[in-house]
């Protein structure tokens, strides 16, 4: 019991602190590659703590609704987080939630941040509201495939089943369906986090923006609400992709020497899968708009291969 | 003891039904109390039969009675077994929320309408759903499932006075009779083999059917259910038919008269086939694929609040035939536990589309009686005027789309998950279409999530976008509650619904004889277990316990700031433009333009810009806009179908010459082969 607690505080900590020193992290390496300072690495704690002790300007035309989505934005975000395992094998609500519950909660979250973005009735908030669903709607079939193939090979959809399973075959990932899956999640995650080339986190030009456009009506704590969550949900997916496919240093019991071992493995791996999607964000420009699907195709086929390479090998 | 309590619950509430039609009928003259009347019986119709279905359910065996009509092969017989009970439960729960919901609704039609007759086509059609639930003699089904057409035929074209209604209603009562020629058929090949149209008679003889006689069963059941079902391609008549009926009536059609179609299928494939062969099973899961992806693509597409709805429907039906499709598969491939989880994923789903979709259908009626319209593009902002309204709508929208913790997630979790195992169970290729129905599954949900967002917050949020929705108002007291009912549904069969599986025990032990409610909850009755002891788990209660504890958690985070600087109310930024009005806002049709752009295979649109202009294109003085999409079905295959009937048909009209000659020696013809067919006989 009290390990089971613990460790809910630990993975809860970890999610609401951790979050946004990777989404600064990225800010700070994408700066470093491109030969610029950037700002430090610390700075969406201080844009986050700076937003909460700020008033906020409500649209006249917004209803309950405006005000609801950036709860349920972080509430969705967070619980998420709890389902997925972070250092060791076993998450705290992994009974409670495998990886639907995990895709279709952040679909919730995704559902009242778009009516968020209606219900001022900016144009902006529409355009990127419209596109946002447009976007995650393509993206869903290739992310299922790629999970399922996952799924399928360790016969549970439960994330803590997947990691235990993956943690006795440490080797699994140079399987060709574990790599076609990830190549699949990967992109998915770079469309489903908002990332270049899907989308610019970075833009303020109408004509580009998708996440943006969503939020642009939204100021101080709520603003801060949204940031935050936003980050949680990209460490989540993030860690979903690197505990799956490469559990290495999941720690399967409950002694601090793992817990710790598994921290350290867990922060590195981020960091890598971090510098990658830094790398392709810096070496890619954003794809105009209806480019997107063709990706979002080629990761659908890549999921398909997957599942059909698990016959093979 | 129980047995006389269920025929008694069964009689009373057809009795309900029966005495509701013709007193309304008999009140027409008086509208008010012809209006009290025809929802008060409902009401108690449907506690009874409410009553009735529980009693069946908790009782899981079968009760029948049979009283010989005189006439050969048809006796009025009765079975109310579990399958039934399920059915009828799914037919009490929105049957009760659109009686309370028409105290209020009905009130428009008096002095207008004809309430008695309004009174008399409803509860027909309520009584007729009922004996269709529960009729085991293929003759009493038929006579049934055609009044059911046909009183659902007067409702539809109950504002008979507008064309684009006729024209709808002439398209039902077509398919309608096509399905029910289809089932004739269907039923005249089984009793030509058994000898008898007692349902209990197809049970033996089935597997004694020749692989021809199987197939042709099949296909004319699976044609007949499915054009009921308004499964793709059979589909056209659905997204007309609905719309244009009254409100509370598209909310009975969309909510259960097509599930008909699916009780149907489990009647006959499960039931009395005792199921079908593995290639039908396969057709039934891609047949549901096809229509769940579009369906709700061909959704995505409208502006008429009701008929994004009805194409919702075709989508739903989609799932839940994923669902009996693998059923039927795993059952011939010899499991019947995992068939027992895809029935109950199936059934579970037919029930939640009931509560949700005629949640949001009673929703739009409200729409529609305060602002007049259907039209998506003229509303806008309701959420202000109908509070209420919007809450209830905003709660099936959840529910449809799947999302946790309401009802509509915890089916399609099931769904997933007998998807899943279908690829461990079946060997050979094609057990590779189940992870990929249900990524298409995953495509649906999330395509339906789009389109419900679209459809909630270009009706209720933002700016009115007309004059009538400008001046709305919240609907009268007892629509509310009819549709509070059903919202207090979605939520209580969401959270609860570990509690709510030991009611597919009885119903999955008739037709598989398995019992899979207590493998399917784990976690001191919290869970939800796929069934497999390591496939997934899920928790609906905690899920809801969890995000309100973390929004509540979040609220003083937000306090901080608030507390010290306030939240004020501002204008939006305009981009320093003077001001922005509900014309600068996003439409229906602006919301669905990319997924148009990037499905446009599909859809082929076709749009048309004119701009008038005075000095330069970059300062028109107005702008025509027209857009459409191709209406891919009703082009490719029925129209040509249309010709071909029409061609066939002007060629023997040249056999009647009008000379009585000509018909004497065509009936002398007749005469001298049907004696020539008797004698080589």
């Amino acid at each position: 019991m009290t390990e089971v607690l613990t460790n809910s505080c630990l993975q809860l900590v970890l999610l609401l602190l951790v979050a946004p020193l990777f989404s600064g992290m990225t800010k700070t390496l994408k700066a470093r590659l491109q030969t610029r300072r950037g700002p430090g690495v610390l700075q969406s704690y201080r844009d986050i703590f700076k937003l909460l002790h700020k008033g906020m300007v409500i649209p006249e035309t917004a209803s309950w609704i405006f005000s609801a989505a950036p709860y349920m934005v972080f509430a969705t975000a967070v619980l998420v987080g709890l389902m997925v395992p972070m250092t060791t094998s076993h998450a705290p609500l992994s009974l409670f939630g495998g990886v639907l519950a995990v895709v279709y909660l952040l679909a919730l979250g995704r559902f009242f941040l778009a009516l968020g973005g209606l219900d001022t009735g900016s144009s902006f908030g529409g355009l990127g509201s419209s596109r946002e669903m447009t976007i995650s709607a393509i993206a869903e079939p290739a992310m299922m495939l790629a999970i399922f193939t996952v799924a399928l090979g360790a016969n549970s959809t439960n994330l803590s089943e997947m990691a235990k399973i993956a943690v006795t075959q440490s080797w699994r990932f140079l399987a060709p369906s574990q790599m076609l899956a990830f190549a699949a999640l990967f992109i998915v995650l770079i469309a489903e986090t908002g990332r270049i080339p899907v989308d610019n986190p970075a833009t303020h030009l109408e004509l580009t923006m998708i996440h943006e456009a969503m939020v642009l009506e939204y100021s101080g704590p709520y603003l801060a609400l949204l940031e935050w969550g936003a980050s949680i949900k990209q460490l989540v997916l993030m860690t979903l992709l690197v505990n799956t496919f490469f559990p290495f240093g999941l720690s399967s019991d409950w002694t601090a020497q793992t817990v710790g071992l598994g921290l350290v493995f867990y922060l590195g791996k981020l960091l890598l899968l971090a510098c990658l999607v830094v790398l392709i964000e810096t070496t890619n420009a954003k794809l105009r708009l209806f480019r997107v699907p063709e990706l979002l195709m080629v990761a659908f086929i890549l999921g398909a291969l997957a599942l059909i390479s698990t016959f093979l090998f | 003891m129980n047995m006389l309590s269920l025929g008694a619950g069964f009689a009373l509430s057809v009795a309900a039904y029966l005495i509701g039609a013709f007193a309304s009928l008999a009140c027409w003259r008086k509208p008010a109390l012809a209006r009290r009347i025809c929802c008060s019986a409902a009401l108690a119709g449907a506690a009874l039969g409410g009553l009735t279905s529980v009693l069946g359910i908790l009782r899981g065996t079968q009760v029948t009675w049979s009283v010989p009509s005189g006439i050969p092969l048809f006796a009025y017989s009765f079975s109310y077994d579990a399958l039934a009970g399920f059915f009828n439960l799914a037919l009490v729960i929105p049957v009760a929320a659109v009686s309370i919901y028409s105290f209020g609704y009905l009130k428009e039609f008096e002095g207008k309408r004809n309430v008695g007759v309004f009174g008399f086509l409803f509860h027909l059609l309520l009584l007729s759903l009922t004996i269709v639930f529960t009729a085991a003699n293929a003759f009493l089904f038929l006579i049934a499932w055609e009044v059911m057409a046909l009183a659902a035929y007067g409702l539809v074209t109950f504002y008979h006075e507008d064309g684009e209604t006729r024209r709808a209603g002439l398209l039902y009562i077509i398919m309608a009779h096509i399905d029910a020629g289809c089932l004739l058929l269907g039923f005249a090949l089984l009793i030509h083999a058994s000898g008898s149209a007692e349902f209990a008679s197809f049970r033996p003889i089935a597997t004694q059917l020749s692989n021809g006689q199987q197939t042709a069963a099949f296909v004319l059941f699976f044609l007949g259910f499915g054009i009921k079902a308004g499964v793709i391609p059979f589909h056209i008549w659905l997204p007309a038919a609905h719309p244009v009926a009254p409100s509370n009536i598209s909310a009975l059609l969309s909510g259960i008269v097509i599930k008909t179609g699916v009780y149907g299928m489990t009647r006959i494939f499960l039931d009395s086939l005792g199921g079908v062969p593995s290639w039908a099973g396969l057709l039934v899961l891609i047949v549901g694929v096809v229509s769940a992806v579009l369906g709700v693509l061909y959704a995505l597409m409208e502006h008429d609040l009701k008929r994004l709805l009805a194409y919702h429907s075709i989508e739903n039906i989609g799932i839940i035939l994923m669902g009996l499709g693998a059923a039927l598969i795993f059952r011939v491939a010899g499991h019947p536990t995992l068939a027992a989880v895809a029935l109950v994923a199936a059934m579970f789903h037919t029930l939640n589309h009931a509560i949700f979709k005629c949640l949001l259908f009673l929703g739009a009626g409200s729409v529609l009686h305060s602002t007049g319209t259907r039209n998506m593009e003229e509303m806008g902002g309701l959420i202000c005027p109908m509070p209420v309204t919007a809450f209830c709508f905003l709660i099936g929208a959840v529910a449809i789309s799947g999302l946790p913790p309401l009802n509509g997630f915890v089916s399609e979790w099931l769904t997933y998950q007998s998807l899943l195992a279908g690829f461990g169970a079946i060997s050979g290729l094609t057990r590779i279409l189940f992870p990929l129905a249900g990524s298409m599954l995953a495509l649906t949900g999330a395509l339906a999530a789009a389109c419900f967002v679209k459809a909630f917050a270009i009706t209720f949020l933002a700016l009115p976008r007309a004059a009538k929705s400008r001046d709305a108002h919240e609907a009268p007291r007892t629509m509310l509650i009819g549709m509070g009912w059903l919202t207090l549904a979605c939520a209580a069969l969401g959270l609860g619904a570990t509690w709510f599986l030991p009611v597919f025990d009885a119903m999955t032990e008739q037709l598989l004889g398995q019992r899979v409610a207590t493998h399917l909850v784990t976690g001191h009755g919290l869970v939800l277990s796929a069934g497999m002891p390591t496939s997934g788990t899920v928790s609906t209660a905690v899920i809801a316990v969890g995000l309100l504890v973390l929004m509540l958690a979040a609220v003083p985070v937000v306090a901080i700031g608030v507390r010290r600087f306030g939240r004020k109310r501002g204008p939006v930024w305009d981009c320093g433009l003077p001001g922005l009005s509900e014309e600068n806002e996003y439409t229906a049709t602006a919301f669905s333009k990319a997924l148009r752009m990037i499905f446009s295979v599909l859809y082929k649109p076709r749009r048309e810009i004119q701009a008038v202009f005075d000095v330069s294109p970059y300062f028109p003085k107005e702008i025509r806009f027209e857009s459409e999409i191709e209406p891919t079905f009703e082009k490719r295959l029925y129209a040509p179908l249309q010709e071909f009937i029409f061609r066939v048909s002007s060629r023997m009209r040249t056999i009647q010459a009008g000379s009585i000659h000509a018909y004497l020696a065509y009936i002398f013809v007749t005469l001298v082969l049907l004696l020539l067919f008797g004698v080589c006989k």
